[in-house]
């Protein structure tokens, strides 16, 4: 694997292009912005996402810069988290946000939806049992609301509490009074964001971008 | 008795009259007899005449709903214009002239209800999300019907028209109309993405057609056109179009600052809103610039602010009264429409009429398909046949046309006649022909319908949590787009202007907080309203659950009484000061602090419930506690309990705000309701 720094490495590239859907511009550009990031290095830390100015002001911020390193996003079939992702491990949570191409089959687009809805449940499931518990919920949306101020924790917790309970009656319908529902799996958690089309909502256009417009 | 002498004297009375009249006989002026009863109708001629109008378009209105077969087939609009027709010739067949819709009334009276109602309930995200496209077929789209058939019908040369005189009608019969499209899309519920691009677009023309139609004028008058001209015409459609815009957006501002300080007169609240838009309608008209784009601007801008200040009250007067203007408005028009057809004067040329309806057709279709192949290089969603075909089918014509054709003045354009007869004609195609059969075509080609839209908790928090998202992944990316911008406006408007125009604590309170707010608001009232109408005992005892501990309290049957005399003697209080209402002494947020109260308290009750509900089970022990309703885990059987318990708990709470405090406080009293539930099982 020779440095990335001299000229692209066409092959690399291609083998990328395949398995992550991006054209080889759009890989190109990318990688540019990697090495921006890591300060040329090979590897990316958490420290250099955290100095992009853009990210201080967003809620989610930590939960963002987590799914980096997360392997479960690796397609790997990983778990846990690593301390620094290279090259090829960026590429493959980007390619997450990517548009669904013009003519899919049905199946391809369900595959899309269900491994989309995949990353953010991982992202709400931070201890990787396979369940989004009331905790953790109630930590999505504390951290939701975490930039207004005085609000607090009370209307975080009623708001998440009112939220799993509609996830509880859509899911498993009434219950009887000895039942307790333990968490939100993942097919529950298809089922109620059947109504968000996550296809075509969770993209970014990655088409337009120009290395001249990149900041920092 | 009594009343035979009151027979008498009230006899006596009227022939005094009379004769008190003839001893004046010897008075040289005239000698009339005391007018008990006489007409004088001109005084009252004007809002009579206006009264009975909109009396007789709401009691259509009345009528097609009562015959339902009828308004499944043919969709109202139509109906209206049959009417319409029907009543014309009525009066004309009584001798006299029926009343034409004039230009005035329609666009200072009839058009702004309508267009405010539309632009006040705008769905902003689907609007924003297909902003270009909307625009495209708005601007562009309505350019090329002008030029087509403007042009086309100079070629055709049908009555030896000039040119300008052919693009003046082609820009007049080319524009969407809001109107028609509103009453016909309102009954097929398609797709929201659909109605909004077709809704959008007849929204937005405006301010090409105000252009085109001034321009063109003006040219005929002039007579000749040169380049400066044209260039000139470019520079007052963006004035137009923007300028419209920034009137609107300025009274949308006054409005939302107006509305922070009105928590002492919440009674003219919806006054302020109607007031501003009009006033900003009204100044745009004054200065030729767009005022339907003001009008939807000054909405659009006024709303978020607004509903964070206002009373639940008010909010909800603003939304009837202007579905209620804006359905008398609709009606109205089309019943007008009907009429002057009777009326006006016709000019009928079978080779104009027929080639005008064919380039409509045609340069719609050319128009649709054409831009839409165009646009889904830059769309997300593509367009498919089916939705162009919707989109071009939609684009009805209404009265707007019918309006800028009346207004043209007879000594400029001698063909004036002939022009109405070819809008009339082209306006009776579209709504009949292409408004009563796009219902069946949209099921025969099963275009989606637009779904239900369920409140949904979660999937608000995940609209909100995949914006953060994909603005901070953009972030990552170095990538100034779409997100980040939309973020950073939020952002702004967050921390700038909110805090402007939003009073008190709301102005802190992020969007979603607000939502669950609203939620929870609507379903407490929900439960209120099923619970309150029922017996307190039944409802009660219809919320008892199968498996329940039988603890029994034992109340004595002196507190029973007691308790219940309480309730009796508060509830009848509050039926007293129901009776003494009056619009000055109206109880200032009275309501406001009732739901204020009763969301607290609800959101108490869910801890409670979520606390022992979606937690390890606990120990036996704990079963016999209040918590024993709780445990049920059914999310309807807890609400209708937590339901009971605040249908409950309303007199209580209302009557905190008494001067005469009950013996024992409204905790108290809770604590006794409680109870006396549980010895009902």
């Amino acid at each position: 694997m020779g440095s990335f720094q001299s000229l692209p490495d066409d092959h690399q590239y291609r083998t990328l292009s395949q398995k992550t859907g991006f054209s080889l511009e759009q890989i190109a550009i990318l990688h540019n912005r990697f090495k921006q990031l890591s300060q040329n290095e090979e590897t990316l830390r958490r420290d250099d996402l955290k100095t992009i100015q853009d990210l201080e002001s967003n809620p989610i911020r930590s939960q963002i810069i987590e799914a980096f390193f997360d392997r479960r996003n690796f397609q790997k079939d990983g778990v846990g988290s690593v301390e620094e992702i290279g090259f090829e491990e960026f590429l493959t949570v980007m390619s997450y946000f990517r548009a669904p191409a013009h003519h899919i089959t049905e199946e391809q687009r369900e595959e899309m939806r269900r491994a989309k809805l995949r990353f953010l449940f991982n992202m709400h499931d931070t201890d990787n049992d396979g369940t989004i518990t009331l905790e953790e919920y109630r930590h999505v949306v504390e951290e939701l609301l975490s930039r207004s101020g005085a609000l607090g924790r009370e209307t975080a917790k009623g708001i998440a509490d009112a939220a799993m309970l509609e996830v509880a009656s859509i899911s498993v319908g009434p219950m009887a009074p000895d039942e307790f529902y333990e968490g939100i799996t993942f097919e529950h958690f298809l089922k109620i964001l059947k109504g968000i089309e996550i296809e075509t909502t969770m993209h970014i256009h990655f088409l337009n971008m120009d290395t001249s417009v990149l900041c920092k | 008795m009594r009343m035979r002498m009151m027979k008498m004297l009230l006899l006596l009375g009227l022939c005094c009259g009379p004769v008190c009249c003839g001893q004046n006989q010897s008075d040289p002026r005239d000698q009339r007899v005391f007018p008990v009863l006489s007409v004088n109708y001109d005084y009252v001629q004007m809002p009579f005449e206006v009264s009975l109008w909109i009396l007789l378009a709401s009691l259509l209105k009345l009528g097609f709903h009562l015959l339902p077969r009828l308004s499944a087939v043919v969709p109202e609009s139509c109906l209206l214009i049959v009417v319409g027709l029907l009543v014309g010739g009525l009066i004309r067949v009584m001798g006299k002239k029926p009343p034409v819709l004039d230009s005035q009334l329609f666009f200072l009276c009839l058009l702004p209800p309508i267009i405010l109602d539309a632009g006040y309930f705008l769905p902003l995200r689907p609007f924003t999300e297909n902003a270009g496209t909307i625009l495209s077929f708005a601007v562009l789209g309505t350019l090329w019907n002008t030029f087509f058939t403007g042009a086309l019908l100079y070629a055709c040369r049908p009555a030896a028209l000039e040119l300008l005189p052919c693009l003046l009608f082609g820009s007049i019969v080319s524009a969407v109309d809001p109107v028609a499209v509103l009453a016909v899309f309102e009954e097929i519920h398609i797709n929201e993405l659909l109605h909004i691009l077709v809704f959008g677009e007849s929204l937005l023309n405006d301010a090409v057609t105000v252009v085109l139609y001034h321009l063109f004028e003006e040219f005929a008058h002039a007579g000749e056109v040169t380049a400066g001209d044209v260039f000139l015409g470019v520079v007052c459609f963006f004035v137009v179009a923007l300028g419209g815009v920034l009137v609107g957006g300025v009274y949308g501002v006054l409005a939302a600052f107006t509305s922070r300080f009105t928590s002492h007169t919440r009674v003219i609240e919806p006054l302020f809103v109607f007031l501003y838009s009009y006033m900003a309608y009204l100044s745009a008209e004054v200065f030729h610039l767009s005022g339907i784009m003001a009008l939807i601007a000054c909405g659009v801008i006024m709303r978020p602010y607004v509903e964070a200040n206002i009373s639940h009250k008010s909010y909800t007067t603003i939304k009837y009264f202007l579905k209620m203007w804006s359905s008398v408005s609709e009606t109205l028009i089309f019943v007008f429409l009907g009429v002057s057809t009777v009326a006006g004067p016709h000019a009928w040329n079978w080779t104009f009429v027929t080639i005008t309806i064919v380039l409509c057709l045609l340069s719609r279709v050319l128009g649709v398909v054409g831009l839409t192949f165009i646009i889904n290089k830059y769309r997300m969603v593509k367009l498919s046949g089916k939705d162009q075909f919707i989109v071009a089918y939609g684009g009805l014509r209404g009265a707007i046309a019918f309006s800028l054709a009346f207004l043209l003045s007879s000594d400029d354009f001698p063909m004036k006649d002939m022009f109405l007869t070819a809008i009339i004609t082209v306006i009776f195609f579209t709504v009949f022909v292409q408004g009563m059969t796009i219902r069946p075509l949209v099921d025969l080609l099963a275009v989606k319908k637009r779904k239900e839209s369920k409140c949904s908790i979660n999937e608000e928090i995940h609209t909100q949590f995949l914006e953060h998202l994909l603005a901070g992944i953009e972030g990552v990316c170095g990538h100034y787009g779409h997100h980040h911008w939309r973020d950073k406006l939020n952002r702004f408007n967050k921390r700038y202007i909110k805090r402007c125009l939003i009073g008190g604590e709301r102005s802190q309170e992020p969007q979603l907080v607000s939502f669950y707010n609203k939620m929870e608001l609507k379903q407490a009232l929900m439960l209120l309203e099923s619970n309150s109408s029922a017996n307190l005992s039944t409802a009660v005892t219809a919320a008892a659950p199968r498996q329940r501990s039988l603890k029994t309290l034992n109340i004595s049957k002196e507190r029973e009484e007691e308790i219940r005399k309480i309730l009796r003697a508060n509830l009848q209080k509050t039926q007293q000061r129901l009776r003494s209402y009056s619009r000055h002494t109206l109880m200032p947020d009275a309501e406001d602090d009732w739901s204020e109260t009763l969301l607290k308290k609800q959101q108490e009750e869910m801890e409670r419930r979520m606390s022992n509900f979606l937690t390890v089970p606990a120990a036996p022990a704990r079963r016999l506690e209040s918590g024993e309703r709780l445990r049920s885990g059914s999310f309807f059987f807890s609400e209708r309990s937590a339901g009971e318990v605040n249908a409950r708990r309303k007199p209580s709470v209302k009557f905190s705000l008494e001067p005469p405090k009950p013996p024992r406080g409204p905790e108290h009293l809770l604590e006794e309701d409680e109870e006396l539930m549980h010895r009902r099982h």
